[in-house]
Formats: structure tokens, C-alpha cells, sequence
């Protein structure tokens, strides 16, 4: 008999090969900045523990090499991950000696790794299932409990970058809804004025081409030089229009960023907005004209409707968007978790950065999900029930 | 008469765009009042000229690089033998999306250093994506008579997709490739906060010196690179489309 082998199986046993046995689990540093010393698997965790990590990750990446059932390499992309999560933790409070509150153990390179391999795997699996929509926000939701039990239970508080955390705790959700408040208020307001703006521009020819082509210029200009052109004229409203300053409008700080993000989100609101609108089938039009549908009623019950779909992708671009974008804001006092990744650039504490960067990844990823769901459902339920 | 305005119009574009950066002291009256006592108006600490050239070759090498990558990986999942990484290649590439370029940025700075690798890696990573995803939409959707006829005629799986096509996708990769040099153009300003020597550069010094001229001609000089070079890339897009008798929207 021949053994056969998965093609992707064979890229995660390699990477899971070279994680486990040649890479550095942890890294232990006397303090924060100072660099630190590898420590593998065996010498990360207690005995025990070392060999049966190992033993989880070498048996999940066989049963990814072969050409397993689903279930099984659903188990072990599970098992592994989770062993991973919960052992990364106890490594921290292995290696750091008692009392010693200034020692900073880190994930290492071959922990990344060995995270990332059972990500593909798990992803893998996944999309081969093709999970309905609503199963994925299911899923997504899972892995937030998760995560939020592991870090609730604080059996993650030995690792450097909850040492972080816990230094700046109320600076960190105080920024947090900073970057929630920038990216979504942007969005909102983007909205409020995109989409009439894009049913202007399909409604009149004339229009549209001039719209478009202005938005489009305004996405060329770099996130960095538009968050710091907007100071000024900000600065001038602030000084000479009364109420202004009172309702927050100020030449550095939060409204340009907000500003900026609102320009940027435009663009994806409008053009498919105009997309939408202009792929609304003709025949769709002349039953609703033929039925004596007014403009007004034509636009909220057939067009819009139909069109729906294609905005919401808009919108999904623009979420994803601004969540990434918004961490630039720290630049010109803005605030959000950019604050955390330059403050580190700035001090080389790679610590910090993680603590900005992770939760600036995982928003923009579950938004992305849980807009992605919400787009099938909406095109599927068009499609399946055609009234 | 409206035929050649817009030409007209990137002309003027390009001739003030060449102007500015070689002697950018011929602009400093435009922008003095944009700076406050006595501050400096044109960017004095490096040569726009150079820092415009750096910026082009960061991004010209990542472009460079995301293409092979791309359209190799897009190559490969589209081949029978590797077939079975298309679903998984597309859920990557819609993951990939979500990282926000500055995070990429600021991760990559522990395993590479501060500079231009770091900046590098954050485009090429960008890059990759619009890329990646035209050239699989234009290599799924190629004509089935053609690749019958292709195949009919006797070519090897090399000659056709050497022969056919790739250069029946080449308008929607190039398609992709303009937007991803787009996109790199103004991630690469952001570089510079991991110390880059790009255009941003210029940007940064007067975000914190409170420098409004600086700001202004930092981003006025990516945003019309940025403006000519997606032009520029859509006419040989077009070109290329009109070659293959593909007609574009």
C-alpha cells in the first residue's frame, strides 16, 4: 500500500517540523528592552508539559500530512491551538523567576509558527466545509470566548505583553474605544453622506464622473499627509467659528483624524453605491414603473433593495479600512491603539507594539467576518426567495 | 476639443511634478504662508529629489516582487496539481486584507530592523493581494472555446499557459498591479515612521515640527506620482486589453 500524502499537509508538517524542534518557543529577557535568550519547547515548560506539547503538535501534523476526514484534522487543528494557548501561559510563569517582577518572557518565532501552521490548517478545514454564514460568526464568536476566558482567567498575565497591559490598563480602553469611536463614527458619517450622494450621481450623468474622479484623487493622497493637512483648516474653524471648539473641533486631536478617515470612506460608499444602482436589472425598473411606482417608492422598494448587496461590500471595504487606518491617527494625537504601536517603535519594546497591533488585527478580522456573513445572507435570501 | 484636456491636464501635471522636485526653491513664496515664524518652507534636511527616487525604488521592488510571487502562486493553484490550495489561497488572501498596514509595518521590525526591510516587507505583503486575486480571476475565467482550441491544437499545458494564457490575463493582472502600486505609493510614506528614508519623511518632519508646508509638498508629491503612474498604467492596461481583443469597462 502507498502511503499518500495531503499537499498542504506537507507545508504544515514542515513548518511544524521546524517550529517544534529548531526554533525558540519563548523569549526570556532580564527586563523589557534588553535582548533576550531563546528557550525551545523542552526548555520552556516543565517536563511533562514539554513532551506533551511536542506529542500534540507531532500528531496533529501527521494527521494533517495524511489524507485524513475532516473531523480528525478539525481535532487537531482545535487541540493543537488551544494546547498552545494554554501552555504559552504556563511557560511564562515557568521560566520567570519568583518575586522577579522586571523579567519579561515573550512568544517566540517557533510559537508563531507553530500558531500560524494550525491557523492554515484550521482555515483549511473551514473553508472546505463550507460553513454557512452564519455558522462562521458562530465560529468567530467561539474563538472570542475563548480568548476572552483565557485572558480572564489570567493564565496569560506571566507573558510580556499582558506585563504591558497591566501597566497601562485604563490607557488601553480608554484608546481602544477612541479607535472603535474613530473608525465606526467615520464609517456612520460616510454613510449618512455617501449614499445620497451616490444616488445623486447614478440619478445625474453629469455628475458622477466629476464625484468620482475627486474621490479618487483624495485616496492617493498618503493616510500620514492628509491626517496632518486637515490641522489647519480645523485649527482655523476651532479659532474662528463660535461652538466649534465646543463640540470638540479641534486642529490636533481626534476631528481631523475623523476628518480624514470620513474622506477616505467616501470613495467605497459611493462607487458602489453607483455599481449597485446601475446593476439593478432594467426589466426590475419597467415592472415597477409599469405598476405605477413613483421615483421615490421605485428607489426604497426596488432599487434600493437590490442593490443592497453590492453597498454593504462598500461598506465592509470601509470597516476593514478605517479600523487599520485608524491607528495612524496616533500620529497627530488622535489617539486609538496607534498610540501603543508607535509609543513602542518608538521605545523598541516590541511588547507594546503587539498590544496595539493584536487588537487593531482582530477587529479588523472579525469585522471583515461578520460583514462577510451578513452580505451572504443578505445576496443568498435575494436570491433564493425572488419577490 | 475635450479629447486632449485630460492629456493636457497630466502633461502640466508632470511638467510641474519634474519642476518642483529639482528646484523646489522656486516654490518657496507659494508656501511661506503656510509656515509659522520663519520656519522653513521647503523641506531642508535631504533633497526632495532623492527622497522621490528612494520612494519610487521602494516601491518599484516590492511591486516587482508581489508580482512574481503573485502571479506565480496564482499560476501554481490554478494547475491541476495544485488545485487543492484554491480554497484555502482565497480565504488567505481575504485574511491578508484585514492586517492593517502599520501593524505589518511595526510587527516586522523585530525580525529585520528598522529602515527600508521592514517598509519592504509591509508592500510586498500589501502588494501581493490585488495582485494574487486579478490574476486568479483572469486565469478562472479565461474562454473555454479558446483553451479548447488551445488544447485541440496540440499545445503542451507549458505552451498554453505561456501562449494563451498568460497573455490573455496579462490586462486584469496589470489591472491588479496598478492598484497594488497605488496602495504602495502612499503605505510606503508610512515607512517612514520605522525610518525609511522615503517621502514621508518629508511628511513626518512637519507633522512634528508643526510644519504645514512640509506636510503639504510631502503629500502633494505622492498623490501626483500616484495620479501619473495609475495613468500611465491604464494606458498600457488598455493597450494590452486592445491587443487581446478583450474589452475593458
Amino acid at each position: 500500500m502507498t502511503l499518500r500524502f495531503d499537499k498542504l499537509g506537507v507545508v504544515i508538517a514542515a513548518i511544524v517540523a521546524y517550529a517544534a524542534f529548531l526554533a525558540p518557543f519563548a523569549t526570556f529577557r532580564a527586563n523589557r528592552i534588553v535582548p533576550g535568550q531563546a528557550r525551545p519547547i523542552l526548555d520552556a515548560l516543565p517536563p511533562a508539559l514539554g513532551m506533551l506539547l511536542l506529542a500534540i503538535v507531532v500528531v496533529g501534523a501527521i494527521i494533517a500530512l495524511l489524507r485524513s476526514p475532516l473531523i480528525p484534522r478539525l481535532a487537531a487543528s482545535v487541540i493543537a491551538l488551544a494546547a498552545l494557548a494554554m501552555l504559552i501561559g504556563t511557560s511564562g510563569s515557568f521560566l520567570t523567576p519568583a518575586g522577579n517582577t522586571f523579567a519579561r518572557v515573550a512568544p517566540a518565532s517557533g510559537f508563531w509558527l507553530l500558531i500560524f501552521a494550525f491557523t492554515l490548517l484550521l482555515a483549511d478545514v473551514l473553508t472546505r466545509l463550507e460553513l454557512a454564514p452564519w455558522a462562521r460568526v458562530g465560529v468567530l464568536a467561539v474563538a472570542a470566548l475563548a480568548v476572552g476566558a483565557l485572558l480572564v482567567s489570567g493564565s496569560w498575565d506571566s507573558l510580556s505583553i499582558l506585563k504591558e497591559y497591566a501597566s497601562r490598563a485604563d490607557s488601553f480602553w480608554a484608546e481602544g474605544s477612541k479607535h472603535i469611536t474613530l473608525a465606526l463614527g467615520s464609517l456612520a458619517a460616510a454613510v449618512v453622506v455617501g449614499l445620497p450622494l451616490g444616488i445623486l450621481c447614478h440619478r445625474v450623468d453629469k455628475l458622477r464622473a466629476g464625484v468620482l474622479n475627486v474621490l479618487n484623487i483624495i485616496q492617493t493622497i498618503p493616510s500620514i499627509a492628509l491626517f496632518g493637512l486637515l490641522i489647519a483648516p480645523l485649527g482655523w474653524l476651532a479659532v474662528h467659528v463660535p461652538g466649534a471648539a465646543a463640540i470638540g473641533i479641534r486642529g490636533i486631536g481626534t476631528a481631523p483624524a475623523f476628518v480624514a478617515l470620513f474622506l477616505y470612506s467616501l470613495l467605497p460608499v459611493v462607487a458602489n453605491t453607483v455599481v449597485g444602482l446601475a446593476g439593478v436589472p432594467r426589466a426590475a425598473n419597467d415592472a415597477a414603473r409599469g405598476m405605477g411606482m413613483t421615483d421615490r417608492q421605485r428607489l426604497f422598494d426596488v432599487e434600493f433593495p437590490l442593490a443592497f448587496p453590492v453597498i454593504l461590500t462598500g461598506i465592509r471595504i470601509v470597516l476593514v479600512q478605517n479600523i487599520g487606518l485608524a491607528t495612524i491617527a496616533a500620529l497627530i494625537g488622535g489617539g486609538g491603539f496607534g498610540v501603543f504601536v508607535f509609543q513602542g517603535v518608538g521605545q523598541t519594546a516590541m511588547d507594546l507594539v503587539l498590544l496595539g497591533a493584536l487588537p487593531t488585527v482582530a477587529l479588523a478580522f472579525a469585522a471583515a467576518i461578520i460583514l462577510d456573513a451578513v452580505i451572504e445572507m443578505t445576496s443568498t435570501k435575494r436570491r433564493a426567495d425572488p419577490a | 476639443m475635450k479629447a486632449w484636456l485630460p492629456a493636457l491636464l497630466r502633461l502640466a501635471l508632470l511638467v510641474l511634478l519634474v519642476v518642483f522636485i529639482a528646484s523646489p526653491a522656486l516654490f518657496e513664496p507659494l508656501l511661506k504662508p503656510l509656515t509659522e515664524n520663519g520656519a522653513p518652507a521647503i523641506y531642508n534636511q535631504g533633497s526632495l529629489l532623492t527622497l522621490t527616487l528612494l520612494h519610487l525604488r521602494t516601491v518599484l521592488i516590492a511591486t516587482v516582487a508581489a508580482t512574481i510571487v503573485a502571479v506565480a502562486l496564482a499560476i501554481l493553484v490554478t494547475r491541476p496539481a495544485g488545485a487543492e490550495f484554491l480554497p484555502l489561497s482565497r480565504s488567505l488572501v481575504n485574511i491578508g486584507q484585514t492586517f492593517p498596514p502599520v501593524a505589518v509595518l511595526a510587527l516586522a521590525v523585530p525580525a529585520v530592523g528598522f529602515g527600508e526591510k521592514p517598509t519592504l516587507i509591509a508592500l510586498f505583503l500589501y502588494g501581493l493581494l490585488p495582485i494574487f486575486e486579478n490574476a486568479l480571476t483572469a486565469l478562472t475565467t479565461l474562454p473555454g472555446n479558446v483553451m479548447e482550441a488551445a488544447r485541440g491544437a496540440g499545445m503542451t499545458g507549458w505552451q498554453r499557459l505561456v501562449k494563451v494564457e498568460l497573455p490573455l490575463s496579462a490586462p486584469v493582472i496589470l489591472g491588479g498591479i496598478r492598484l497594488s502600486v497605488v496602495i504602495s505609493l502612499a503605505t510606503a510614506t508610512i515607512g517612514s515612521t520605522v525610518a525609511a528614508k522615503t517621502l514621508g519623511e518629508v511628511i513626518i518632519a512637519g507633522l512634528i515640527s508643526n510644519n504645514l508646508a512640509f506636510v503639504l509638498q510631502g503629500g502633494l508629491i505622492v498623490a501626483a506620482l500616484a495620479v501619473l503612474i495609475y495613468d500611465g498604467l491604464s494606458a498600457i492596461e488598455r493597450y494590452a486589453a486592445r491587443r487581446m481583443g478583450r474589452e475593458m469597462q
